[in-house]
């Protein structure tokens, strides 16, 4: 028995010091699932000798969640969209990259050069940009597809199949453009008008997923689905008969963006890791992959040319305005999630 | 009993009801491990035999992760099921040939405490506990997780085994000059191995199965099978997912046999 | 023999009396720093002020607590009444895992009977049977159900194909799909421990009855099933207790829409709410209402325990 125990422990010590002997040519991601293609991580391991190693996430929430409950500390970098970048900036979650420290941050498309969410770039760079709106099956349902009303009031056919994303940011912002009221409204008659409208929404809907929302519509489990852009595309591709609705309402644009995290366990590596994003060759490898567009100015050569048409990256005249998610103050970010709970309960 | 004309025992109906309860069981597994020998992309259509995902759970684009991920289950489990034995077998051995004693009750509770609480309230107090003390998440937090809620696993063959065998060999080996630390390893312990085995492999199982408390206490980018399955199977069943859960069933049960046949060689003694 | 079960096994001897601490000093390390210390510091936790945000700041309050029991309106300033969203959610936990035991029970039971009047060579083979799908992964066993329960899957094509039914039947993502879920998850459970008991049972007590001219079933009724009823109730508890937990079948076979207590506290840590103290508060509650039923359950045992003697 006690050389049992001894040679555990030995194997222990071994397999623990073999994770930390290397540490110096790590990188730890943490991104959303389904959207960075192997392919590039392996170049990337390719140029530069650092491992790679992703975890991925549904939701911004659940990273920022996450990161809270003892990950921070564990992972390099992150991809937050928009409003979640100045969130973590606020909760100073985020490192400052020093100018100078990425060379290739000379290759940001003029008119992305100063975002609001993060001024000068300077705990982030850009990845992709798209929009959240939602798909409808045109087999199933050939009425006019671009409202709203799609997802909050359904006609009969398409009530009960309906997939939301399991986002509180995502929904919650496309309820707000179907009622016509701000995002980060304090008038109490127009949050309760909110309330009242979802809870009557939530009786159309089939389910509440993120991870599934593209298998859930090519597998016909639903008719209808919240769904970004560039993953529609892909749905689309596996099941022709499936629509990308931009309601005259409007509809979520977000930009997501790659930062980087304080305590960074191998912030050399996140660097390196940020300057080869920020090359247009490889952010376009990103975007013939997930299907949406990049920040980078100098990409076009790269791209795959079917991008340029695809219909869900190019809105009708018809479409309504596409809004950035806002983020509200703590106190109204209470009733915001008091809504979102009791859609849930 | 000539006289009787029925048999007391039989119930009609529960023949049929057993058979239900067996086709309930096996339908799904069986279904899922025809599918996986599916040749079509998709996970609907039949569209003949093949058995390229199981050479795309091998070569395929994810074959990396779901390799890390095995190599990580397969190391934790071996680990965990060998200290938890190691620590069950002693406490079985304080606990049945250690005489009445006052903490008992209290040191069986304890034992047990895996067993009561449930999984999803283990998984949140260890994520607290790691997270206050500002233990770093990763493969040692798994490994001591998964050390503890095997304790118990364990310790239930181990026990019901010492129990049965009883302590007049160790007597008589002493009587014969053999000291305890004697009487314990060329005595108790050869006796006890059927129960020791069948402790480790269910402790074994138990572990390399979990899914909720891993999922909590895991670090970055570290992923043991059931979590990397549970990533995968988010996005939709794909064919792949099938072939590797049908070599873990069949895994499964090459244990459960052995177990079996080593719990049953015991009894044969 | 008595409480024999609830205290760990009788003792054999005493042989290894003078090293007893020092043997059962790893299990009380391990378990004391691993198990029982993160459940008081969780208890800890369920008392302390939520940070904005995710994470805790260390403030004693009763926020939690209140939260989960108070209903303050939309905007956290009304007198506070009964808050029902909660209690609910406990309540269809408790609704699920009593509906998929009971079905567990309707099928486990007359399963474990029919196995147990076997013949004692082939006893242990249908047991084997009866636990080798519990070795299997429950994930696998959770995505295989909603693999056979798809609108497209096995179980419609059947129906549709037997005209059974005109049009696929909506199974994935209610509530019925959770229960399944959980009965299938747990069978196994139901199914050993009445085994077990029906295994002891002494038949000559159904032939006295039947010499009586009971009819089968009321000695099935008022013979066999008071006499196997602490099995029947082991298996109760063994399905119900993990049920209410579950966490796996509400997500993949629920669509996540209906909360049951397991999503809510994952939610709390890993989703979007991010309330440490409130996931605290309500793991507590799960663990107290747990505790709860193995108490009663060991008061019975204790009581048919001395009855029996």
């Amino acid at each position: 028995m006690k050389s049992l125990l001894t040679s555990t422990a030995i194997a222990a010590t071994l397999a623990l010091g073999a994770g930390t002997a290397q540490a110096e040519g790590n990188l730890s991601i943490y991104h959303w699932f389904e959207y960075m293609p192997q392919t590039l991580l392996d170049k990337f391991t390719a140029e530069t000798g650092i491992i790679v190693t992703m975890d991925t996430y549904d939701s911004n929430e659940a990273m920022l969640a996450s990161l809270k409950a003892g990950g921070m500390g564990t992972y390099d970098v992150a991809v937050p969209g928009d409003y979640m970048v100045s969130i973590m900036i606020g909760e100073g979650l985020l490192d400052t990259v020093a100018d100078g420290e990425l060379k290739n941050k000379g290759n940001i498309a003029p008119e992305w050069a100063d975002p609001s969410f993060d001024p000068g770039w300077s705990h982030s760079i850009p990845y992709q940009w798209g929009s959240t709106s939602f798909m409808v099956d045109t087999a199933a349902f050939d009425g006019n597809i671009d409202t709203t009303d799609i997802l909050f009031n359904p006609p009969a056919e398409l009530s009960g199949r309906i997939n939301m994303l399991d986002s509180q940011g995502e929904v919650l912002a496309m309820a707000a453009l179907h009622l016509g009221i701000p995002q980060c409204s304090q008038d109490r008659e127009q949050l309760k008008a909110l309330d009242a409208m979802l809870q009557e929404a939530k009786g159309h809907w089939a389910s509440f997923n993120s991870d599934t929302a593209k298998e859930v519509l090519v597998s016909g489990d639903v008719a209808v689905g919240q769904i970004y852009d560039g993953f529609g595309a892909k749905a689309r591709a596996d099941r022709a008969s499936l629509k990308y609705a931009f309601p005259t309402q409007g509809y979520v644009a977000w930009m997501d963006n790659v930062v980087l995290l304080e305590d960074a366990p191998n912030r050399d590596s996140a660097i390196a890791f940020m300057d080869f994003l920020l090359e247009p060759e490889n952010i376009a490898a990103v975007s013939n992959y997930a299907r949406y567009g990049s920040g980078l100015a100098g990409v076009g050569p790269f791209l795959d040319p079917e991008l340029a048409s695809l219909p869900e990256s190019n809105p009708p005249a018809s479409a309504g305005p596409g809004v950035f998610i806002e983020v509200c103050d703590e106190a109204t970010q209470a009733v915001y999630d008091r809504i979102w709970t009791n859609l849930k309960k | 009993m000539a006289a009787r004309k029925f048999d007391v025992r039989a119930y009609p109906g529960f023949a049929y009801i057993t058979a239900l309860c067996l086709l309930i069981l096996y339908v799904p597994l069986m279904v899922v491990s025809v599918y996986s020998f599916n040749s079509s992309e998709s996970i609907v259509v039949w569209e003949g035999f093949s058995t390229r995902w199981y050479a795309d759970v091998f070569v395929g684009s994810e074959s990396a992760k779901f390799k890390v991920a095995a190599r990580n289950s397969f190391f934790i489990a071996v680990i965990a099921a060998t200290v938890a034995t190691t620590i069950a077998t002693f406490a079985a051995t304080a606990m049945i040939r250690g005489g009445k004693f006052r903490l008992r009750a209290l040191s069986f509770g304890l034992i047990s405490l895996p067993l009561m609480v449930p999984e999803i309230v283990t998984a949140v107090a260890t994520l607290i506990f790691f997270s206050s003390i500002g233990f770093e998440r990763g493969i040692l937090t798994i490994l001591l997780a998964h050390i503890a809620f095997c304790i118990p696993f364990a310790y239930l063959p181990i026990s019901a085994r010492m129990q049965g065998i009883e302590d007049t060999y160790e007597q008589a080996a002493m009587d014969l000059y053999a000291t305890k630390r004697q009487a314990f390893t060329k005595i108790l312990l050869p006796l006890m191995m059927p129960g020791i085995i069948s402790g480790f492999l269910l402790a074994f199982i138990i572990s390399l199965d979990d899914f909720i408390i891993t999922n909590f206490v895991k670090g970055a980018g570290v992923e043991t099978l059931p979590t990397a399955i549970f990533g995968a199977v988010k996005q939709g069943i794909k064919p792949n997912i099938m072939a590797i859960s049908t070599m873990l069933l069949a895994f499964s049960i090459v244990m459960v046999t052995i177990s079996y046949f080593v719990s049953k060689s015991g009894e044969n003694k | 023999m008595a409480g024999g079960a609830a205290s760990g096994g009788s003792t054999q001897g005493d042989t290894y009396k003078e090293a007893r601490n020092w043997l059962l000093l790893p299990a009380w390390v391990t378990l004391s720093i691993l198990v029982l210390l993160p459940v008081l510091l969780m208890l800890v936790y369920s008392f302390l002020t939520k940070e904005f945000r995710g994470g805790v700041i260390w403030e004693f309050s009763l926020g939690a607590y209140d939260q989960f029991f108070f209903d303050r309106g939309l905007f956290g300033d009304e007198p506070p009444k009964l808050e029902w969203t909660y209690i609910t959610i406990f309540w269809r936990s408790i609704w699920q895992a009593g509906l998929a035991t009971i079905l567990s029970l309707l099928i486990g039971f007359p399963t474990a009977y029919y196995i147990a009047t076997r013949s004692e060579k082939v006893r242990p083979l249908w047991v084997f049977l009866i636990t080798i799908p519990y070795w299997v992964n429950l994930l696998i066993r959770t995505v295989s159900m909603r693999f056979m329960l798809r609108e497209e899957g096995p179980i419609n094509n059947a129906l549709v194909w037997s005209g059974l039914a005109d049009s696929p039947i909506q199974m994935i993502n209610t509530n019925f799909a959770v229960q399944i879920g959980l009965f299938y998850s747990y069978l196994p459970f139901m199914v050993l421990p009445i085994y077990a008991a029906v295994e002891r049972y002494n038949f000559s007590l159904s032939e006295a009855a039947s010499d009586l001219y009971a009819s089968k079933w009321t000695t099935l009724r008022r013979i066999v099933l008071p006499s196997v009823r602490p099995g029947v109730v082991a298996g109760c508890i063994l399905v119900f207790v993990p049920s209410m937990g579950a966490f796996l079948a509400p997500d993949l076979l629920g669509g996540a829409k209906n909360f049951m207590i397991g999503s809510l506290i994952e939610e709390q840590f890993k989703g979007n709410a991010g309330n440490w103290p409130f996931g605290a508060a309500a793991s507590m509650i799960l663990l107290s209402l747990v505790l709860i039923i193995l108490t009663l359950y060991a008061r019975q045992q204790a009581r048919a325990n001395k009855a029996g003697a």
